[in-house]
């Protein structure tokens, strides 16, 4: 059994050990605040963006013309997808579950033969993906001194993905991010965002006859690339408010567990106290009886 | 009055101004200036850098833009940009600044002719206002 001094040490330790995670914790909730209000106030313009392109691409009748960004290069070989996680660690399963879902997505791809490409955004994603998948990562982005996710960011992750689709390095990116639905559930996504997947939306079958100027074709080559830096900074935003959200359960669940730790301690602690008093005590009147 | 309408402003962080006693604005459409009034007919166009005017009841407003897309719709104007700043609000400092860095990509060798017509139109705007 550990000594008494052992014992008063782990008790110390754990109950700092508390006080950081719970530390941490609180600064969790506050930053989660803040992401989930940015993610919140970031949802209008992509919501808007999205609608004009599905008026736009429901009025585009031939195919053929069709910028490629939006119809795709024809083709379904190799595979581009960007795994966004976070730079920090300690926010639970936020990062392994991204990764979960990415790599169950690559082994599919590997199993119909296709060629796959790997963009990481976040080192995290890029530490556990490197071991299995390294040959396959072409770029890793981090945004370690941005303090919060921030669209001249997003717009630099999307030019390279535009700039790579126009050289036909690939033909379909998909982005994996997590979804935040609250606290303690995030759910982990793939987006396909290249090629544009707009039959998802029935209800845009409005008769709003729009002019255009200039024409359609023209105006989507414009608002195409932009789309994609805007989906990739809403799944910025998403991750991030996914991020503090998995960070501060993490830390709650840390917490409430040292906490538990710090009672079982002190409880065998003051048993062996109590041991060694009475062992004394016996030692002690047994001494005297013997005289 | 009934010949005002609603104006939207949207960039990726927020939205960005909300107006609803419009009677005015002027944005830099790709293909030239274009005012539009209450009752104008439903239209997509994107912007290329310029002055947005907004003619309100409540006064003149003026922002800058590097670009952006427009979409009016049953009396609702909404123009998503990425880059806004009011014309109050500039300082001389980031003016500089801005007008250093577009000076300076249209004068890069190997931008494309839209790039370079786009950076130009940021630097004759910026000129402008100065």
């Amino acid at each position: 059994m550990a000594s008494l001094d052992d014992l008063k040490k782990r008790i110390t330790s754990v109950k700092s050990t508390q006080k950081i995670t719970k530390a941490m914790k609180m600064v969790a909730a506050a930053k989660l605040k803040r992401a989930q209000d940015s993610a919140e106030k970031g949802r209008p313009y992509s919501e808007k963006m999205n609608n004009i392109i599905l008026n736009l691409s429901s009025g585009i009748s031939d195919k053929e013309t069709a910028p490629k960004l939006l119809s795709g290069s024809g083709k379904e070989q190799v595979h581009l997808c960007v795994v966004m996680t976070s730079d920090r660690g300690l926010c639970g399963g936020f990062n392994a579950n991204i990764i979960k879902k990415a790599k169950s997505y690559f082994a599919k791809l590997n199993k119909e033969g296709k060629e796959l490409k790997i963009i990481t955004v976040g080192s995290k994603g890029n530490d556990q993906l490197k071991r299995v998948y390294g040959n396959k990562i072409i770029e890793n982005i981090s945004f370690k001194n941005s303090k919060n996710a921030n669209y001249f960011d997003a717009e630099k992750v999307g030019k390279i993905i535009i700039e790579k689709f126009q050289k036909e390095e690939f033909d379909i990116c998909t982005i994996f991010y997590n979804q935040f639905k609250n606290v303690i559930t995030q759910i982990p996504q793939a987006q396909q965002i290249i090629p544009l997947n707009t039959k998802s939306d029935d209800q845009n079958n409005s008769e709003d006859n729009y002019e255009f100027e200039p024409d359609e074709d023209e105006i989507l080559s414009n608002l195409l690339p932009k789309n994609i830096s805007t989906q990739v900074f809403k799944a910025m935003l998403e991750n991030s408010a996914s991020e503090q959200g998995a960070r501060m359960s993490a830390m709650d669940n840390a917490t409430r567990n040292a906490g538990e730790m710090v009672d079982k301690l002190t409880i065998e602690y003051n048993r062996s106290r109590q041991a060694a008093i009475t062992k004394e005590l016996i030692e002690i009147i047994s001494g005297a009886e013997s005289l | 009055m009934s010949d005002e309408f609603k104006i939207e402003i949207v960039n990726p962080e927020k939205s960005f101004l909300s107006k609803e006693d419009v009677n005015e604005v002027v944005v830099p459409a790709f293909e030239g200036e274009m005012g539009i009034l209450k009752d104008h007919i439903s239209i997509i166009s994107f912007l290329k850098p310029g002055i947005v005017t907004i003619q309100a009841k409540s006064g003149e407003e003026k922002y800058y833009v590097e670009d952006g897309i427009i979409e009016f719709k049953n009396n609702t104007l909404s123009i998503l940009t990425s880059y806004i700043l009011n014309l109050k609000d500039i300082e001389k400092n980031k003016f500089q600044e801005l007008l250093k860095n577009a000076e300076e990509e249209s004068n890069k060798p190997e931008i494309s002719d839209q790039l370079k017509y786009l950076a130009d139109q940021k630097v004759e705007t910026l000129k402008s206002i100065n």
